[in-house]
């Protein structure tokens, strides 16, 4: 199979999951979408991976794995705490940290 | 150009002349109030000191050839850079040693004087510390070597000018009228750097054997440059035209600076400055004519300002001025005329000296009154001060055997040898001498009491009259003494060079003519201040007298022409600082804050339209990308 | 030549001492003044046995050097040493910090930061003075340049007067502005001495004997200069010092104006005329065209101040008009008077505001002029110190400002004869504003509320007569500073390939008449 099919995917992907950061207010969604991201990079990495031949993508991707967890680690407590001090999981309404 | 001789015996001491009043003046002014007591002894002891070594070193030199009369003294290399190097180094010769006693001896005098005069001044120390300062600064500027050590002497009786005229600072006036003749005489100095710097960049060197030298080989254009520069200079420190008006008004000064600094000395460093500088202005016509020019137009604006004020200070020194003009000219005139203006320096020197020294035995007297309108019939209460003052008196306007009719009437001949125009206006102003002067005796001594109330005139303590008997005895006999027994023309002659003209007259119509003169104007004077009533109040006099009570207009005109427009562009510019500079300054200061001011509005907090515009971001550079690509 | 680190020595002994007072318990400020005055006095002592061994007229262009590899990666080394010109400057720190530890031993208190601050910063400041006076390396030099900043910032913002943190900041944001602009040169150069010698480096002495393209010297050159014109400063950059100057404490303002702004006039005879000469020669008339507005600006402005701070501030941007201008004639009288020029500047300045700074503490801290008037009726050693002060800044003769003057003149004049008549026309300005604001305070009938102003106290007295007699002394007897600073400014003047000009008439010419006098010598 023509290895230039999954980048397309993985462009597919990402660019899904950028809209639904764009367009979406539900913080769980808006994380679920930036992991989308994250996981269409990781298959653009290993689609070139295979086309160059050597395992250099491959390695980043385990790296990007790991950096992602941290960061549903890190993102899942934000979110876990906003919501219970406001009641709500919408990324619109905590907007005081601006000018 | 002579030989310089090394100082040996007595002459080692040159530096001591300076060192001995220089260490006084430390030990007066830093010793403070310890001093008190005996403070003022030390002030004239060491001046005396000086005048003995300096009577010493005339014997020994009389002793020499006249061309080994030159003497000089290297104590170290003062400033030395690149090419140029000015030396702590001294010379003595014939002129500098006729200064030397001049301010020695007259120095000495006034000392004394002031014990009397200043007697009950709180400040007393002090004043002979400045006095002192002011004496090693003069003796430092008639023996140095090279003209930038003559400029440190120079500046250092500007500041002992300063300090002596605001002496009493708690008045307004006379702190006013020191800073101002401070500034006046900076004028002058900007013209005596000039020269120095301008001889340094001609001949590659300020010493005077160096310059003097090759003087010659410069182009005449750089030697009347250096001419008028110095002329400036002179200007500013004799109180010549265009430079004059501070002098009127540095008699806010005690008497005896007034008599010392303001008459006898100080002012005449410009006449010194000019005859010493004799090769150059010889070579350069031009800036000697302008030297002629200046000195007699000062001539008469003296004679002018001495004939209206009512303040015996303000007319003794619009006659100091004339005087000096009288000086000045003479050393326009060149080698006719360099020796009779230090002759009638000397002389002056010492009747002018005496003239002053009266006036304030008669302020002492009056409550320190200078109105001459409220004076009048003091001759018989002050038998010694009037016998001297009429001596000096006598000896200013020319009456033989008076020194003065000797140096005044040697002037006016080499000035008839110059031009006869130049002669007639020298000897038309010996008559408006013989006018104002007097006017000051017979307003002062002769006539009706005006006295005010409350004034009891009385003479002087004896402190104050023996240097007044003195100077008198000096004045009666200096100018009979330098003519027949010590021979002033040939001592100086090698120093000035000395030419002598035939005139189509013999000498003798000369004096008869300048005598009239004198005697007309000093009976119009008599007859109309000695004879007639002095008003207690001033007439309002004719346009000429009124303009004359007001300097002739000097204050104003350097008021409209140099003050205004200064302080104007002042003010100006400190507008234009905070407004323009900083305000620039300021002002993009403040637009960086104003547009981060506006920037920050895009920081909306809203999570989504940051990520909006880091996909707008991303967009962009992949099309950049790609267009790059393309190309 | 000795192997002892001097420079080192003088850098780390006050740097030792800021750290001590700083450990202080907030209390014992006593003991913080104490121990502040005995290490600024040792420092000195250190300095003036450096001084001794300093040979005058040696062939080595540096003295006491020291070389120790910072970062070679990019060449940069600590490398310390002095030649003339560094060491009259080292000198003169040394001798004002203890000065100023003495005269400011009351200024501060506890009511805005801690008095032991004040002199840990100061003797912090001493440590950088000296570096970068003494720095042969180009980046060591930028770092001792900019680092300076700080002690300074914070001995105005937080010991200052009531505009402090404006004044403070404005000070430090124009000098940043002017350094950003020197790092952008620095690294410049840098690349360029990577390219010409292979291998990229910071030394002074080979930066300088580089022959760098002219139009790149042309652009290396404004960074440079830049920086320095801030710091000095020239008209127009200089509408900080009158803030800095107004709201600063006395001490602060004499290290400022007397030590501080001198970086700017050394690093112009220091590092732009030899490493940038085709650069120097090109813009030296717009150079001296600005160093003689500011002469006359500052003075003008000055004239009518009633500030007697900033009064100061701009006399000072006028003299450093003249130092400039001495510079920038590219003679060697110009230059060597330039050199003593801002030692006398620093004297006659820290003169001027300690004696300012007494009579302040004595009236409320107003430096108001017209608050005062007939102040020598009862304090008559403050006035003498006053006019002593006041003559030393309008150049007395006698006095080793007038040495600095006059050569400065005379060098300009040499080169362009307009241009020194010009500048000449100064002294007359200098010498109305200064004895104008003698009259306005000094003079008079007292004013009633000055009534029993106490006189100067012994520590005050202390403090000023080093300074008159230093004042005077080399004024009369220049020597020891002309004989270490001519061969500095030789060695300068070779690098940028001047020579002075000759006389028109020379003595050769006497002895042979008749040739043009032709006398171009080194």
């Amino acid at each position: 199979m023509n290895p230039s099919n999954y980048v397309v995917l993985s462009a597919v992907l990402f660019s899904i999951g950028a809209v639904g950061v764009l367009v979406r207010r539900n913080a769980i969604v808006v994380f679920m979408s930036v992991e989308l991201m994250l996981n269409a990079a990781n298959l653009a990495f290993v689609a070139f991976a295979r086309m160059n031949g050597n395992l250099d993508g491959q390695v980043v991707a385990f790296f990007v794995m790991v950096v992602a967890a941290a960061e549903v680690v890190v993102g899942l407590a934000i979110i876990v705490t906003i919501f219970r001090t406001r009641r709500s999981a919408s990324i619109d309404e905590p907007n005081l940290l601006k000018f | 150009m002579t030989e310089l001789m090394p100082a040996e015996g007595v002459f080692s001491l040159i530096w001591l002349l300076i060192a001995l009043p220089l260490a006084g003046a430390v030990i007066l002014l830093f010793g403070g109030r310890r001093t008190n007591a005996w403070g003022p002894y030390l002030g004239i002891l060491t001046v005396g000191a000086s005048a003995v070594i300096g009577i010493l070193m005339l014997l020994g030199m009389m002793q020499n050839d006249p061309e080994q009369r030159t003497i000089g003294q290297t104590l170290f290399t003062w400033v030395f850079v690149g090419d140029f190097s000015a030396d702590m180094a001294f010379q003595l010769d014939q002129l500098s040693i006729v200064f030397v006693l001049l301010i020695t001896v007259v120095g000495t005098l006034i000392h004394i004087y002031s014990l009397g005069y200043m007697a009950h001044d709180p400040d007393k120390r002090k004043f002979f510390g400045y006095l002192n300062l002011f004496v090693a600064a003069m003796l430092l500027l008639v023996l140095a070597n090279n003209y930038l050590l003559l400029y440190v002497g120079w500046e250092g009786v500007g500041l002992a000018s300063y300090l002596l005229i605001s002496f009493w600072q708690i008045k307004p006036s006379a702190a006013a009228a020191g800073k101002k003749a401070f500034i006046i005489n900076r004028v002058g100095d900007v013209g005596l750097s000039l020269a120095i710097m301008l001889m340094f960049v001609t001949f590659g060197s300020v010493g005077f054997q160096d310059v003097f030298g090759v003087a010659g080989q410069a182009s005449e254009g750089t030697l009347t440059a250096i001419g008028l520069l110095l002329l400036l200079a002179a200007c500013g420190k004799s109180a010549q035209f265009p430079l004059q008006a501070w002098l009127l008004d540095a008699m806010e000064g005690p008497t005896p600076v007034s008599a010392l600094i303001h008459a006898a000395t100080m002012v005449t460093a410009g006449v010194y400055l000019i005859v010493r500088s004799n090769v150059i202005f010889t070579a350069a016509e031009w800036a000697a004519i302008a030297v002629i020019v200046v000195g007699m137009i000062t001539i008469w604006m003296g004679a002018i300002i001495g004939s209206a004020k009512d303040d015996i200070k303000k007319s003794l020194a619009g006659s100091t001025m004339s005087q000096i003009g009288y000086m000045i000219m003479a050393a326009g005139l060149g080698p006719i005329g360099y020796v009779f203006a230090i002759f009638h320096l000397l002389m002056h020197g010492v009747f002018k000296a005496g003239l002053f020294l009266g006036a304030g035995s008669v302020m002492h007297g009056m409550n320190d009154n200078v109105n001459m309108r409220r004076y009048g019939a003091l001759r018989p209460l002050m038998l010694i001060t009037s016998t001297t003052f009429i001596i000096c008196y006598l000896a200013i306007i020319g009456i033989p055997p008076f020194d003065g009719f000797f140096s005044k009437d040697d002037i006016i001949h080499a000035s008839f040898e110059r031009s006869p125009i130049i002669g007639v206006l020298a000897m038309l102003a010996a008559g408006l001498t013989g006018f104002y002067m007097t006017r000051m005796v017979a307003m002062t001594f002769f006539g009706k009491a005006r006295w005010e109330d409350d004034v009891h005139p009385h003479e002087s303590p004896k402190v104050m009259t023996i240097p007044l008997i003195i100077l008198a005895i000096g004045a009666t006999f200096g100018g009979l003494s330098l003519v027949y027994w010590g021979n002033i023309e040939s001592w100086l002659e090698p120093v000035t060079g000395i030419e002598t003209m035939e005139l189509a007259l013999p000498a003798w119509v000369f004096e008869l003519t300048t005598l009239v003169l004198v005697i007309i104007g000093a009976v119009i004077g008599w007859m109309t201040y000695a004879r007639r009533e002095v008003p207690i109040e001033a007439p309002r006099g004719s346009w000429l007298t009124r303009a004359a009570r007001k300097d002739l207009y000097g204050d104003a005109v350097n008021d409209v022409l140099v003050v205004q427009p200064t302080f104007y562009a002042s003010r100006w510019l400190v507008w234009f600082d905070n407004k323009g500079v900083d305000g620039f300054v300021n002002g993009s200061a403040a637009f960086i804050g104003g547009l981060s001011g506006r920037l920050r509005h895009y920081q909306t907090g809203f999570i989504r339209s940051y990520a909006l515009s880091m996909v707008g971001g991303a967009v962009l550079v992949v099309l950049a990308l790609v267009l790059v690509r393309a190309s | 030549m000795t192997t002892f680190p001097w420079l080192t020595t003088l850098m780390v002994v006050p740097l030792v001492g800021s750290i001590v007072v700083a450990l202080l318990p907030k209390a014992r400020t006593l003991l913080a003044k104490q121990i502040a005055l005995v290490v600024s006095v040792a420092t000195l002592v250190l300095t003036v046995l450096m001084a001794l061994q300093f040979v005058g007229d040696s062939v080595e262009p540096f003295q006491f050097v020291e070389s120790h590899p910072w970062i070679p990666a990019f060449g940069i080394s600590y490398s310390v040493g002095v030649d003339g010109i560094g060491l009259v400057l080292v000198a003169l720190a040394a001798t004002l910090v203890p000065i100023v530890v003495l005269a400011g031993w009351n200024d501060v208190d506890d009511s805005r930061g801690s008095v032991k601050g004040y002199f840990a910063l100061i003797l912090v400041l001493e440590t950088l003075m000296i570096g970068v006076f003494a720095a042969t390396d180009v980046f060591l030099f930028y770092v001792f340049f900019e680092v300076m900043l700080v002690p300074v910032y914070f001995m105005i913002g937080r010991y200052g007067g009531a505009q402090r943190s404006y004044a403070a900041v404005k000070f430090l944001l124009y000098s940043l502005v002017g350094g950003l602009f020197m790092l952008a040169s620095l690294i410049g150069l840098y690349v360029v001495s990577a390219q010409m010698t292979g291998t990229g480096t910071f030394d002074f002495l080979t930066l300088a004997g580089l022959n760098i393209d002219e139009g790149v010297q042309k652009m290396l050159f404004l960074g440079f200069f830049f920086a320095f014109a801030v710091k000095a400063p020239l008209w127009p950059f200089h509408t900080w010092l009158p803030d800095a100057a107004a709201e600063s404490k006395a001490g602060t303002s004499v290290l400022l104006l007397g030590v501080l702004d001198k970086v700017g006039t050394f690093g112009m005879i220091r590092y732009c005329l030899p490493i940038f000469p085709a650069a120097s020669n090109f813009y030296a008339p717009v150079v001296i065209g600005m160093a003689l507005i500011g002469i006359f600006y500052g003075a003008f402005v000055a004239l009518s101040q009633n500030d007697m701070k900033r009064l100061f501030a701009y006399s000072s941007m006028s003299h450093f008009g003249f130092i400039t201008l001495g510079i920038f004639v590219f003679t060697s009288v110009g230059q060597s008077g330039s050199v003593v020029y801002m030692v006398a500047h620093g004297l006659s300045t820290a003169a001027l505001f300690l004696t300012a700074g007494f009579l302040m503490s004595r009236y409320h801290g107003s430096s108001q002029i017209s608050d005062y008037a007939g102040v020598n009726k009862t304090a008559p050693v403050l006035a003498g110190f006053f006019m002593i002060a006041a003559l030393s800044s309008l150049a007395l003769p006698g006095m080793v400002s007038f040495i600095g003057e006059f050569l400065v003149l005379l060098g300009a004049f040499e080169r362009y004869m307009w241009v020194g008549a010009l500048a000449t026309l100064g002294i007359v300005i200098t010498a109305a504003y200064v004895l104008r604001l003698y009259q306005r305070t000094m003079t008079g009938p007292l004013k009633p509320e000055l009534e029993g102003m106490p006189d100067l106290r012994g520590r005050e007295i202390t403090a000023l007569v080093p300074i008159a007699v230093l004042t005077i002394v080399l004024g009369l007897f220049p020597a020891p500073l002309l004989n270490v600073i001519n061969p500095a400014v030789d060695r300068v003047m070779t690098s940028i390939g001047a020579t002075d000009p000759a006389p028109t008439v020379t003595g050769a010419a006497l002895e042979q008449p008749g040739l043009p006098a032709e006398g171009t010598e080194q």
